[in-house]
């Protein structure tokens, strides 16, 4: 009998869940094959949809549903708290007393913020000037604020790389100015972008389209900006290298970590607590029978649903294969997919991996018909269209027909092809 | 001695082959990065990045520089303005740390 252990319920942990129970259909019923997920929580949160929630376009019983709903009868779902992961004995230990054995175990335990790691964010002010949108909690309580700002500066900043859905700050910018602009005041609000990057994104050619549009909807954008500490009280945001950005209102995306147990195992992870993980064929480096998918790997991807989704194609594959003792495919390119929010409506679409950056042009097929890199209506209707997908299609670990995990080159205008026509 | 003009780099101007790097250069890059000497501080976070680049293949980040490579992370920026993990990066030789998506 093999056993699979997944910890955490999370998009990643669900997906794979319930993609291996399909495959291993009969083996569940017979008994060759046994899948385990655990989660701390009940609650599955549609993350998503917090970036909505401030704004008063989503509530929260939009974004929540039970974790067990979603996960495929034949696994059996174990809610506990996970005490400890042992490589060296192949255990799980749960803080409810259970010992789970493993022959694979799959990591999928997420990110968390950790304001904690900023001087003086959880200080003085926190959740009542300051503000992070990346929990429940806190996307309500700026709901609340910003529907009781009506003049200032609005400061929004990305303390340090990886985070979660490297758009939604960009996006939030976007919305806060679009949700401003409804109510007849956005000339009496200024918002500020500060980023420890050197442009509005990471890549060339979407960085200079995102700080266009930043600068378009009146956004100032603050580079380089290393945040060393918050004021709360104040209403002072300073770099490490000691500019400093007034606020009002500061919306802040603070320090990503892993799970706490999981920082706990030598050589596991890194100093963020994020796997060791090969970014090809999803294998955790220090043990072959430990996999990890989604916000808890090290892998340069994005931390995102899509990413999670064309991750789950090729570890559906490795585990079986490893069950086996095939070798494992290196399948998984670094493709993510993301809708970019700019308000009034529309939205951005990008899509790339590890070695393609995001570039103009159509998606899925040449033809189109969702515009890449480009302002559109119908992009806005597809990240809406995506809160159903999500729960109907994504979490069920269905592939998508026309979206194969690798990342596709049709329709995507190269800069080479644009300098030779 | 290789000089700055003779040895191939990135458009950001990262060395491509970590072997290129030596002393001098290392001088000639920081100058270019607009600091004018390199203090025995400087050298301390400089030596520290290459030697964990060779032994890990990938620079450590900011936060790890402020833990373990004997200036904090405040003295740092003091010492190179603005990135410090990817100023001393250039300056150690090694390639842009990765850590941004």
């Amino acid at each position: 009998m093999k056993h699979v252990v997944i910890l955490g319920a999370g998009t990643a942990g669900t997906v794979m869940a319930n993609r291996l129970a399909r495959h291993y259909r009969a083996e569940l019923r017979e008994g060759g094959v046994r899948i385990t997920l655990v989660d701390q929580d009940p609650v599955h949160l549609y993350q998503p949809g917090l970036l909505f929630i401030p704004f008063g376009d989503y509530t929260r019983e939009q974004v929540m549903k039970p974790r067990a709903a979603h996960v495929n009868d034949a696994v059996r779902y174990v809610q506990s708290t996970i005490e400890r992961l042992d490589p060296a004995t192949d255990t799980v230990t749960l803080a409810n007393g259970d010992m789970l054995s493993y022959d694979v175990c799959i990591i999928a335990t997420g990110s968390r913020i950790a304001p904690e790691e900023t001087e003086g964010m959880t200080g003085p002010g926190w959740h009542e000037k300051v503000f992070d949108f990346y929990t429940l909690e806190g996307a309500e309580k700026l709901e609340t604020a910003l529907a009781k700002f009506t003049s200032g500066t609005l400061a929004i900043n990305v303390v340090e790389m990886p985070i979660k859905c490297p758009v939604a700050p960009l996006e939030f910018a976007f919305l806060a100015d679009a949700y401003f602009t409804k109510r007849g005041i956005r000339d009496r609000v200024r918002i500020v972008y500060a980023t420890p990057l050197d442009g509005a994104f990471t890549k060339p050619v979407s960085a200079k389209s995102l700080a266009f549009l930043l600068k378009e909807k009146g956004i100032e954008l603050e580079t380089e900006f290393n945040t060393g500490r918050v004021d709360g009280e104040a209403g002072e945001l300073v770099s490490w290298d000691e500019r400093s950005i007034p606020f009002d209102l500061l919306v802040t995306i603070p320090t990503h970590k892993g799970a706490a147990f999981l920082a706990a195992v030598p050589g596991l992870t890194n100093e963020m607590g994020f796997v060791h993980t090969d970014p090809r064929t999803l294998q955790a480096k220090l043990k072959p029978n430990l996999f990890a998918i989604g916000d808890a790997t090290d892998v340069p991807a994005s931390k995102a649903g899509s990413v999670v989704h064309f991750q789950s194609e090729v570890l559906d594959e490795n585990v079986q294969r490893f069950l086996r003792g095939a070798p494992l495919t290196p399948g998984f390119d670094g493709h993510a997919n993301c809708f970019i929010e700019t308000g009034h409506d529309k939205a951005l679409l990008i899509d790339f991996n590890y070695e393609t950056e995001p570039l103009p042009g159509n998606f899925p097929f040449a033809w189109g018909p969702l515009p890449l890199l480009k302002e559109s209506r119908l992009n806005h209707l597809g990240k809406l269209a995506f809160r159903h997908i999500y729960w109907n299609a994504l979490l069920p670990g269905y592939d998508f027909p026309g979206i194969p995990p690798q990342m596709q080159r049709t329709g995507k205008i190269f800069p080479i092809e644009t300098a030779n026509t | 001695m290789p000089v700055l003009t003779a040895v191939a780099r990135t458009p950001e101007g990262f060395l491509e082959n970590v072997g290129d790097w030596d002393k001098e250069l290392a001088l000639e890059l920081a100058v270019e990065s607009g600091i004018p000497t390199l203090t025995d501080r400087h050298w301390l976070v400089v030596d520290y990045m290459r030697t964990t680049f060779l032994a890990k293949g990938d620079g450590p980040t900011i936060r790890t520089l402020g833990k373990e490579s004997g200036v904090a992370i405040k003295e740092l920026y003091l010492l190179f303005p603005k990135g410090p993990a990817k100023l001393a990066a250039k300056i150690a030789g090694i390639p842009k740390p990765h850590g941004c998506i």
